[in-house]
């Protein structure tokens, strides 16, 4: 085994096997039959939803079990005032925003920083958060403000951002950070639902933050929780494994992504997280409200470089969301599914989002908007 | 958002703690602060918005694949389903 190469075919090839797809879906349907009853499962990761969606997973397992697509895209539940404050600080004289293009389209309460960019503001859509430092030191007179989104996955390269321009003592750059965490909105779910039987967990995370942190969901609220990766074959398998947890009247963590996700994560991320963040005491989610502990934020004594606070008096407070009739909020809770929304494929498709789910690449409506529209 | 891709090691730049990386025979560069000391020409990364953010652990994942193959050899849809096609219903 070990001599063996790994190669791109069977990174790849080897996890969309078709005939590995169908055995999959013959054993999920033979232990959808043991269990006998309808099971809910919670993708918490738009990467799956995407996955899912893509390649029809849904459609290779019972119609017993269902997939519901959860919270798990960041930009979609980054709310109004902070897309807002996004473009309010492009706004500010000398300014440079620059931000991941996922943020592009991202309708705020009357704009979105397309629109800015076109109105003439500077804002740059960057590959990699480090070219922020790259664009600081070309026009030192002005104010470079990085506009951090993401889940766990991503906190980090903002991390790393902030440590390398402090090393390179890049003294025009500001960070305005949006960072959400996982764990917090699955709590708030189980909290207010009872119809998730188990999630997949999210395996890019997990990746970075260890599998420790599903562990209040297995054992106390005792629900099975399986990581996995995002081809075909990791989420058929994930879902079987949670059919046979099911079966047992078991609930642990599982780790289906064992190639990538190790069980303590990746410390050396995790030590630069810490040094530079510490926890919101809540963040506002779209459509679904505040939830407490659920954000990160830069520590006190980086203040200086916090464009927050640097800038407060730009950013706008949090407002009363403005919202267009959509169900964006009971789909990223996974009460509602796309299709159930009158506005989906009407007056809301990708070029013309009413709502966020609609905006993202990974937002369960625009998943379904691209693959499942007719 | 998380999405980050399988990229194979193709040089490393110690002094920039960088690397170009294969990304499905698309060439880039990604940076190895997250992964430091850790990874070597041939090995393979995630990397998720130029940054790699962990090892692919090779072992496992040629591990996984044979459990899936052998998922296959003991599944019995070959003998029921002598097409290929799942189609049961039953759930």
């Amino acid at each position: 085994m070990g001599s063996q190469p790994l190669t791109t075919d069977k990174l790849y090839s080897g996890y969309r096997n078709p005939d590995i797809i169908r055995a999959y879906s013959h054993k999920i349907h033979q232990a959808a039959q043991d269990l006998d009853r309808p099971v809910n499962i919670m993708e918490v990761c738009g990467g799956h939803t995407f996955s899912i969606v893509k390649y029809g997973l849904d459609q290779l397992v019972p119609d017993s079990i269902r997939f519901i697509h959860g919270p798990g895209c960041p930009v979609c539940v980054l709310p109004q005032h902070r897309i807002d404050a996004s473009i309010a600080l492009a706004s500010m004289e000398d300014t440079i925003l620059v931000t991941l293009g996922d943020m592009i389209k991202i309708p705020g309460s009357r704009t979105s920083l397309q629109h800015a960019r076109a109105e003439g503001r500077d804002v740059r859509f960057v590959y990699t958060p480090l070219d922020a430092i790259k664009i600081a030191t070309e026009n030192p007179h002005k104010k470079v403000i990085y506009f951090a989104i993401g889940f766990e996955t991503t906190t980090p390269m903002t991390a790393l951002l902030i440590e390398q321009s402090r090393q390179l003592k890049v003294n025009n750059l500001f960070f305005h950070i949006n960072h959400v965490l996982v764990p917090p909105a699955i709590e708030l779910i189980l909290q207010q639902g009872g119809h998730i039987d188990a999630f997949i967990g999210p395996g890019h995370v997990t990746t970075i933050t260890g599998t420790g942190i599903y562990e209040p969901f297995a054992l106390q609220h005792h629900k099975p929780v399986v990581i996995s990766g995002f081809e075909p074959i990791d989420v058929l398998d994930a879902v079987l494994k949670i059919l046979l947890q099911l079966c047992d009247n078991k609930a642990i963590v599982e780790n289906c992504y064992s190639r990538s996700a190790k069980p303590e994560g990746n410390l050396k991320a995790q030590a630069l997280v810490s040094k530079y963040f510490e926890t919101r005491e809540d963040f506002i989610w779209r459509g679904i409200g505040t939830i407490e502990n659920s954000a990160m934020k830069l520590r006190d004594e980086y203040v200086e470089i916090d464009a927050e606070q640097q800038f407060s008096r730009y950013c706008p407070r949090a407002t009363q969301e403005k919202t267009s009739g959509c169900l964006c909020g009971q789909i990223l809770m996974g009460h509602a599914q796309p299709k159930d929304c009158a506005l989906f494929g009407k007056g809301c498709t990708p070029s013309s989002p009413q709502g966020s789910c609609m905006v993202s690449n990974e937002g369960a409506c625009a998943a379904y908007y691209r693959y499942r529209r007719y | 958002m998380c999405l980050a891709v399988p990229s194979k090691i193709v040089s490393i730049d110690h002094e920039f703690c960088t690397a170009t990386v294969d990304t499905m025979g698309v060439s880039r560069e990604a940076n190895l602060a997250l992964v430091e000391n850790n990874v070597e020409v041939g090995d393979w990364v995630l990397v998720h918005i130029g940054i790699a953010m962990s090892k692919i652990d090779a072992e496992e994942a040629l591990r996984t694949l044979e459990l899936h193959e052998e998922l296959l050899l003991s599944s019995d849809i070959q003998e029921n389903d002598p097409d290929g096609k799942s189609t049961s219903d039953d759930g």
